[in-house]
């Protein structure tokens, strides 16, 4: 694993050391240990039930709600132990936002999708309400499109919209971090584009990890790419994590050469 | 000489055919059955429902007069039955289908439920009678009436509820977490609004089986003709009222008259509770 070219950058946002994820008996990720950049995009790459998603939603504790999930090792967001007893989890969770693969708006005005996060944590004025909301829909660049029809359904919105609506919606809790599960991967094209140019232009404020099965789209945004693989037991491990710039270029491992040259997978 | 191929083609067009008939044909039976039921109801009882027989108690055991107090003893039991079950109901349903995995405890619940659901209403009766009218001393009143259609109702409302809350997608509850939820706070804003549509439904269905209801109410509540005037009153419902004009021969029109208003009010009520669940959730859209 190369791990060189990331030591000498800056600062690291999220720490994964020795991490085992069990489902029962089931082992589906076997020893991965990584460091997260700050303000940069790293993208999780590898075949289908590699484990991606599952290492993803190590970081916001998603795994939590499946009762015989159990997670090893550790997991650090700053000095944050994420898997300590005392860690409380839906504080972790404002501090790490996530997007999900569909665009699953509630089904509710766009103004109340965005507030729903909000609200949970006390805020109650509609003047501060009111300021999330256009602050949140400014950064995903809907604030023109929306201004004038916040209460109408959020389902009314395209599927892209949609997307970049719960993007802002993740924003509106004010993370440090946001995860995004392969949510391209129910978009056309243009509205693909369009989140792409979303995460870079958000990437200043945030860390972000994507997973996704495009590989021009892990080339074309992101800093930092983790390939992953089965191993031979059936869990998923970490084969190569580098600047993704050197992973595309000059893979270390004949299983990423492999896999982004198209030779399986 | 035909080819095997065209032969099941034609045969599979005619089975397809005979299908359509046979579906067709189930459904206007049906539809043909329960309008014909509605039309002669309608047709013999609505004559008689006039402001008086709305407005007025029942006089001669219910020959004259009206049947004012069975509308109010029917209403009363009804919300009763309702205020009681339904938190019960849904606080199981969610406990069910939320906060608990399968195990010895929701078996043994959900067994019960399905048992209870199949036990003839006359046995609820019969139970309510020994233990709320006997036993805890209620009387025939509203209150035991109310309190036995509780009973009854309870596994259809934690069924249908337990079920709209499970087909609630399961990505409204990661979402709901994912932006730093307790569980409460998605149970109750992400997945209750998703599921109150089915819940609403399990409750209409339950209102009309109080409502409707005769053996469970006549051994619990009685058959008194006097208005009530509190909720240990004993009281005559519609549908009690109705079994007894028609069964003991007293007046076949006041009987007509009254389940005409019987299918009326369940009518009434299936309506403004969806108009009302409708413009809840056109709000929320």
């Amino acid at each position: 694993m190369s791990n060189d070219s990331i030591q000498t950058a800056t600062e690291i946002k999220l720490k994964m050391n020795k991490v085992d994820l069990h489902y029962g008996a089931f082992k589906a990720l076997s020893n991965v240990s990584m460091d997260i950049q700050r303000n940069s995009i790293t993208a999780f790459i590898g075949p289908s039930g590699c484990g991606k998603s599952s290492l993803l939603r190590i970081f916001n504790r998603m795994n939590d709600l499946i009762p015989i999930a159990r997670v090893d090792g550790e997991v650090f967001l700053d000095d944050l132990s994420i898997y300590d007893k005392s860690t409380d989890v839906t504080y972790l969770r404002t501090k790490i936002g996530m997007v999900f693969q569909k665009p699953n708006v509630f089904p509710t005005s766009i103004y109340d999708n965005l507030v729903i996060g909000p609200k949970k944590h006390g805020i109650k004025h509609k003047i501060d309400l009111d300021d999330i909301v256009e602050r949140c829909l400014d950064q995903v660049a809907l604030w023109g499109e929306t201004k004038d029809i916040l209460q109408k359904p959020a389902q009314s919105l395209t599927p892209g919209d949609q997307q970049r609506l719960c993007i802002a919606r993740a924003l509106a809790i004010e993370p440090d971090v946001i995860l995004m599960d392969e949510s391209c991967s129910a978009l056309d094209p243009v509205s693909t584009a369009k989140v792409e140019e979303l995460m870079m232009e958000l990437q200043e404020k945030y860390t972000i990890i994507i997973v996704t099965h495009n590989m021009e789209q892990a080339l074309r945004v992101s800093d930092y790419c983790a390939f992953m693989m089965i191993n031979p037991e059936r869990a998923g491990e970490l084969v190569e994590y580098s600047l993704t710039v050197d992973m595309f270029s000059n893979p270390t491992d004949q299983r990423t050469e492999d896999y982004i040259t198209g030779r399986f997978g | 000489m035909e080819t095997p191929i065209k032969k099941m083609n034609t045969t599979s067009k005619a089975n397809e055919r005979i299908a359509i008939a046979v579906i067709w044909a189930a459904a206007i039976f049906v539809l043909a059955l329960l309008v014909s039921i509605i039309v002669h109801i309608l047709f013999n009882g609505l004559p008689y429902i006039t402001w008086e027989f709305l407005t007025q108690i029942p006089r001669n055991m219910g020959r004259d007069g009206g049947v004012s107090s069975t509308i109010v003893g029917t209403f009363l039991i009804t919300i009763v039955a309702i205020a009681i079950a339904l938190p019960m109901g849904i606080g199981t349903a969610f406990y069910l289908a939320e906060y608990t995995r399968e195990n010895i405890v929701t078996k043994i619940i959900r067994f019960s439920a399905e048992s209870l659901a199949g036990i003839p209403s006359i046995v609820y009766g019969l139970f309510g009678f020994i233990f709320f009218v006997i036993s805890l001393d209620l009387g025939w009143s509203i209150l035991s009436g109310g309190l036995t259609l509780a009973l009854m109702i309870l596994p259809t409302i934690i069924r249908t509820s337990e079920e709209a809350i499970r087909a609630v997608p399961v990505v409204f509850r990661e979402v709901s977490y994912s932006l730093g939820a307790t569980k409460f706070q998605t149970i109750f804003k992400a997945v209750f609004p998703s599921a109150m549509r089915g819940i609403v439904n399990g409750t209409i269905l339950s209102i009309g089986r109080c409502v409707a209801e005769t053996a469970a109410v006549i051994l619990t509540a009685g058959s008194a003709l006097r208005m009530p005037s509190s909720l240990s009153s004993p009281t005559r419902t519609m549908a009690v009222h109705f079994y007894i004009l028609a069964r003991e021969g007293i007046s076949m029109e006041n009987a007509y008259g009254t389940a005409a208003l019987i299918m009326i009010i369940i009518f009434l009520i299936n309506i403004v509770a969806n108009t009302i669940v409708n413009r809840f959730i056109a709000k929320s859209r």
